[in-house]
């Protein structure tokens, strides 16, 4: 604001309050405030429409942590953290390295001839609405109505006959993690073929020159040169993982059979609004939130300790 | 004589094809590529087909066969969903609420982004990085608070409500894209606008805003998409106030367990899915390209 020589106007005035003060009123207001004061709650006993609230220390930290059923649900998430990035990832690179390299290897480097289809296609269930897509797979999932069984059924598997995917313990999880990566797969691959072509085509060439096949070329060049990439939609997906409110509240919205599919954002939404326990709900919003700051933390870490030398696996 | 023995010479010298033959190997590639994508699309599609055909059809067909052809085509589970279900009425709910959060959003978005990117004053990094903050922090742990902010302020179960925190939480995302943004356009403009005697507000809505376009519309589009999306927000705090789309899905099928009416849950999903995929496919350039930006071909 102050730059010299310049008398401030009523239009400079002006300028920074609405421009600058507006947004950040709101920002402040309903973001950042109900941030702080989440840490204020986490610290009490308050139940929300009691006038009076207890500051209780770390009370309903510990009760958090000696709670089977959000330790269990920390557990889920914890898994969620290690396999979706993974099989999200890995199966987004393939795609996206069959889509930009598989064409001739001979001349100029080319993508796969009429690849933009399967690029649209795939990112269709990115665009739909994530509760959708949780009906949509419920419905897939059905015992006796649904998509996947009746396929089965098709292929010659009777074993599958009302086989209910979401109600054994064994598949819940699995079959939920599937719905999530079938949401976001095709986002990733996107952004993938996007880094891939903003390589220069000079390298690609010499690496082919010197003789490197396909494998060999996804491996020692197109990885390392779109890493930063890979770590985006590592801490994205990872940030997704600890969520996972929208996918889990439609395909078992009670934490599945033996709770093996509940998670932390789904204990928290029923303890602040179902049983009105907001200091507790408060703190459990503060555990996600340390955990999803450890989490980012440590991709980043990871990335540096094995980015500084320029052999870089995968 | 002569001309027929050069004929070919010529193509051999300058009609070369540029382009080699495909080897063996690389056919084969291109088949499996082809292979394996084409069993992803199958996988995308395949649900998304199932879920539309299955709208046009009653619950005894869906469970009789989840494959048959509905025997004819009804229409009367979208009117079940649409008017009995109250998808209607959560349809244009959520067509307010988003554009009227994505119209504040941009607009104050771009205003924020264009101050930071724009102008140097003390505390300006500490609002970018405030900013970033409410990009990493997890939506869930502002719920709670938020849930007292607005009731309140008594805006808790309104659409009002959910329009300003829809616009407060759209706001990092917003300001940190347009924030590059701004920062590359060339400062000469703002200076020969400033020459032209145009003052900062005349500056940037009529030099600035008309350059941001390319930018402005992919934010718009993830914004959109995102808004319409949301679920955490609307179950949140607006419980009991008019649904929108989302919301009133998930009660949709949360009833299930009572009135089995699979055919409109079908159709309910469609009226759902069908919007957004449209939007998509005239928009997916636009966006591809956003997500790809600054890459060529």
């Amino acid at each position: 604001m102050k730059r010299r020589r310049k008398p401030l106007t009523w239009d400079k005035i002006s300028f920074f309050a609405v421009f600058l003060g507006l947004p950040l009123a709101i920002y402040l207001l309903f973001v950042i405030w109900p941030f702080v004061q989440a840490f204020g709650y986490s610290l009490t006993d308050w139940s929300g429409f009691s006038p009076t609230q207890n500051f209780i220390g770390l009370q309903n930290y510990t009760k958090i942590f000696t709670d089977d059923i959000f330790m269990k649900a920390m557990g889920n998430n914890v898994l969620l953290v290690i396999c979706l990035p993974i099989i999200t990832i890995i199966l987004s690179l393939i795609l996206a390295s069959l889509v930009t390299v598989g064409g001739s290897s001979k001349g100029q480097i080319k993508g796969l001839r009429n690849s933009s289809f399967y690029r649209v296609v795939s990112f269709f269930p990115y665009t739909i609405p994530a509760i959708a897509i949780g009906i949509m797979w419920g419905q897939i999932y059905d015992p006796s109505g649904g998509l996947l069984n009746g396929l089965l059924r098709g292929a010659g598997l009777n074993q599958f006959k009302d086989f209910a995917w979401l109600g054994d313990k064994n598949t819940a999880m699995v079959a939920t993690m599937f719905v999530i990566v079938w949401g976001f797969v095709g986002f990733y691959m996107v952004l993938f073929v996007a880094g891939i072509k903003g390589i220069p085509a000079e390298l690609f060439e010499a690496a082919r020159i010197d003789g490197a096949g396909r494998f060999r070329t996804a491996v020692s060049i197109t990885i390392p040169l779109i890493r930063d990439n890979i770590q985006t939609a590592y801490i994205y997906m990872g940030i997704l993982a600890l969520d996972a409110f929208v996918y889990m509240a439609a395909l078992n919205s009670g934490g599945g059979p033996d709770n093996s599919t509940l998670v932390m954002s789904q204990q928290l939404f029923f303890t602040a609004f179902s049983k009105g326990q907001f200091g507790l709900a408060s703190a459990m919003g503060v555990v996600l939130a340390l955990a999803t700051l450890i989490f980012s933390g440590l991709v980043f870490v990871v990335n540096r300790l094995t980015g500084g030398d320029k052999d870089v696996s995968l | 004589m002569s001309t027929k023995v050069s004929a070919p010479q010529m193509k051999s010298l300058h009609f070369q094809p540029r382009t080699p033959a495909a080897t063996t190997s690389d056919r084969l590639v291109g088949a499996v590529s082809h292979t394996a994508l084409t069993i992803w699309t199958v996988i995308v599609i395949l649900p998304l087909l199932w879920t539309f055909m299955s709208s046009f059809k009653t619950s005894n067909e869906i469970f009789a066969s989840p494959f048959s052809l509905p025997g004819e085509w009804r229409f009367d589970n979208y009117t079940r969903a649409w008017s009995e279900a109250g998808i209607g009425s959560a349809f244009l709910n959520s067509i307010v609420v988003v554009a009227a959060a994505l119209v504040i959003v941009m607009v104050l978005g771009a205003m924020c982004a264009y101050v930071l990117a724009r102008y140097t004053f003390p505390g300006s990094r500490a609002i970018y990085y405030l900013m970033l903050a409410g990009l990493t922090f997890p939506i869930f742990l502002a719920m709670v608070p938020l849930f007292f902010v607005l009731k309140n302020m008594g805006l808790l179960n309104t659409l009002p409500g959910l329009i300003l925190v829809y616009v407060g939480f759209a706001l990092p995302f917003t300001v940190f894209f347009l924030f590059s943004f701004f920062k590359s356009l060339p400062h000469e403009i703002t200076e020969a606008a400033a020459l032209d005697g145009a003052g900062e507000w005349r500056t940037f809505f009529q030099v600035m805003l008309p350059m941001a376009k390319p930018g402005l519309a992919s934010v718009a589009i993830f914004n959109f998409l995102g808004l319409w999306n949301q679920f955490l927000i609307p179950v949140s705090i607006n419980a009991a106030g008019p649904r929108v789309l989302s919301q009133e899905l998930a009660a949709f099928a949360g009833q299930m367990g009572y009135a089995v009416d699979y055919g409109a849950l079908f159709a309910a999903v469609s009226v759902t899915v069908i919007p957004v995929l449209i939007v998509y496919v005239i928009f997916q350039r636009q966006l591809q390209g956003s997500v790809s930006q600054g890459t060529s071909k």
